[in-house]
């Protein structure tokens, strides 16, 4: 964690209301924005990042320097393009890229807030973006955009602004976490927590529990690819050549490539972030406060809707997409839904796969065109 | 003129500039893209091939990837003008129960389909005793999709059974539109039906 980069921060002028009942006092929300808005301030879109993303969703990232997320997407001559929107992409609160969160000092005595962070949920984070969409003077939203956690929070913005929202994409989502979900979090957390370098959310920053956060991130990352996709990229295959080493060093690739992508992790996330936001996860549900009919969830929205799964993904399987996409008919909504094939299982919504890109182009124009 | 072949022309005339439409197997929507630009129809659709799916959504239409056996569930009752089935009846598991479907979810269900009382359809059964394959069912037996297939006189029959009215019908031959001994000459068939 380098504390030291200096990322685009607004500070709410208001305190943040949360689902807990608590208040978070005037967050700080840490953004980045492409494009320019329009004299008629219509062409806004808003990205919202997975569990581990940031607001970096088009630019290189002052810390891995790797370019943005989202690349695929967002650029010139991509669906969401910065010679046509105006493209805002903020870091959740609870996160670690510069919002508020249990990494920040805490505005009374300036030390890490660590567990005194109140729990935040989807519909707290989405709060805090509309917190920034209104200090950029913005009044209605193009489309919400995101997958996966992003997705979440995109179907949250319809129910919690339907006024100020024109589309949504949802991609790779769910409108709940399933018990599969929650109990694959539940690894992860309790990895960070059993690591003695935790101290309870209280480790000094740059001394955090490097090996549970590691760890967690290897369980999960299981979670975004595929069996086909482990398979083809690394089979069986030994890290030297066809000799057993006979030992518990990482003798097979797939062990060697997941604790590489464990040890980078923990050099950019938070670990007490990684426990907040996915209990945020957890506690997402958008048919709970609707007596769990979905489709009444959807009742006040007024958006379009763009609902896309991946054959391969089964963390959010295309049944979660289809619940949501039966709710969204049912609620009379305009809605689109596909399923498109990709072998990377969930990971598929942020690399190259057929289709995605036109289709969202397509939706997107469409949404542009019925001004 | 528009793309349209003469049998989705024959559907499209069906309907009223700025109805509601809910097109079941809608494909790639070119049907739904046609009755939104020229009449300002409001159109969904559902349709059961994912790239199909792609590239009706890519034209802007809202269509959801599924199919009618099971997909129609959701849509609420009398929500659209016009559910329209056109050249899949034959194709559905069910065709029965996707009917019921269609004038539950459309004040109208407008249903077209290939005759299979046709004169030719009968010649080929009765002169070769060969299942036949012609202008509008151009795949033999084993390869077609087409599973359920009625004659006009099938379909009145089941739309009776199902009391349901009948309201308008239109019939071609080829690209003529006939009227006289339909289930004789016509190679396909438009009902308009309500309950």
């Amino acid at each position: 964690m380098s504390p030291s980069i200096a990322h685009q921060t607004l500070r709410l002028a208001h305190d943040l209301p949360l689902d807990s009942g608590q208040l978070l006092p005037r967050p700080t929300v840490a953004y980045e924005t492409l494009g320019t808005l329009d004299a008629d301030r219509s062409n806004a879109i808003l990205i919202c990042h997975a569990l581990t993303g940031d607001q970096y969703v088009g630019t290189d990232h002052p810390l891995t320097g790797k370019p943005g997320w989202w690349t695929r997407m967002v650029g010139p001559g991509r669906p969401i393009d910065p010679a046509r929107h105006f493209i805002i992409c903020s870091n959740v609160i609870g996160g670690c890229m510069g919002s508020e969160g249990p990494a920040s000092p805490h505005p009374e005595d300036g030390k890490p807030w660590g567990l005194r962070f109140p729990v935040v949920t989807i519909a707290d984070m989405v709060r805090a973006q509309a917190g920034l969409i209104d200090a950029l003077g913005i009044d209605t939203l193009l489309a919400v955009v995101g997958g996966s956690m992003g997705g979440m929070q995109a179907l949250q913005w319809a129910t919690s602004y339907p006024q100020r929202v024109r589309s949504v994409l949802a991609i790779a989502t769910a409108a709940r976490h399933s018990a599969q979900n929650i109990a694959f979090h539940e690894v992860g957390r309790q990895a960070i927590m059993a690591d003695p370098k935790w101290k309870a959310g209280a480790y000094a920053p740059g001394n955090g529990p490097a090996n549970g956060l590691a760890v967690a991130r290897m369980a999960a990352h299981i979670t975004y690819l595929s069996e086909e996709g482990l398979t083809a990229k690394f089979g069986r295959h030994l890290q030297q050549g066809t000799e057993k080493r006979f030992g518990f060093d990482a003798d097979f690739q797939v062990e060697s490539y997941l604790r590489h992508q464990g040890m980078s992790f923990v050099d950019r996330f938070d670990a007490n972030a990684y426990l907040y936001i996915t209990r945020a996860l957890d506690y997402f549900d958008l048919a709970e406060g609707y007596g769990g009919k979905l489709a009444d969830a959807f009742a006040a929205t007024r958006a379009r809707f763009c609902v896309i799964s991946f054959d391969s993904d089964w963390l959010y399987p295309t049944a979660e997409a289809r619940r949501i996409v039966q709710a969204l008919v049912a609620a009379g909504r305009h809605a689109s839904f596909v399923e498109l094939a990709s072998p990377f299982g969930h990971d598929a919504f942020l690399l190259d796969t057929p289709g995605l890109n036109d289709v969202i182009d397509g939706f997107l124009k469409a949404v542009e065109q019925n001004a | 003129m528009n793309g349209l072949s003469v049998r989705l022309q024959q559907v499209a005339r069906q309907i009223p500039a700025g109805a509601t439409v809910l097109d079941v197997g809608c494909s790639d929507g070119q049907l739904l893209a046609h009755l939104r630009d020229s009449k300002g129809v409001d159109g969904r659709g559902i349709e059961l091939d994912p790239e199909r799916v792609a590239r009706a959504v890519g034209r802007g239409l809202s269509v959801v990837q599924g199919d009618a056996t099971h997909d129609l569930a959701a849509f609420p009752d009398q929500s659209v003008d016009y559910a329209i089935l056109s050249e899949t009846l034959q194709a559905m598991d069910a065709p029965r129960k996707v009917l019921a479907e269609l004038v539950r979810i459309g004040r109208r269900a407008v249903v077209a389909f290939p005759n299979f009382g046709h004169w030719r359809v009968r010649a080929d059964l009765v002169l070769k005793g060969r299942m036949p394959v012609t202008r509008t069912l151009p795949v033999s037996w084993y390869e077609t999709e087409n599973i359920h297939f009625c004659t006009i006189d099938d379909f009145r029959a089941l739309a009776d059974d199902m009391a349901l009215r009948i309201e308008a019908q239109a019939f071609l031959s080829g690209e003529q539109p006939i009227s006289a001994w339909p289930n004789l000459r016509a190679d396909h068939a438009l009902f308009i039906l309500s309950r």
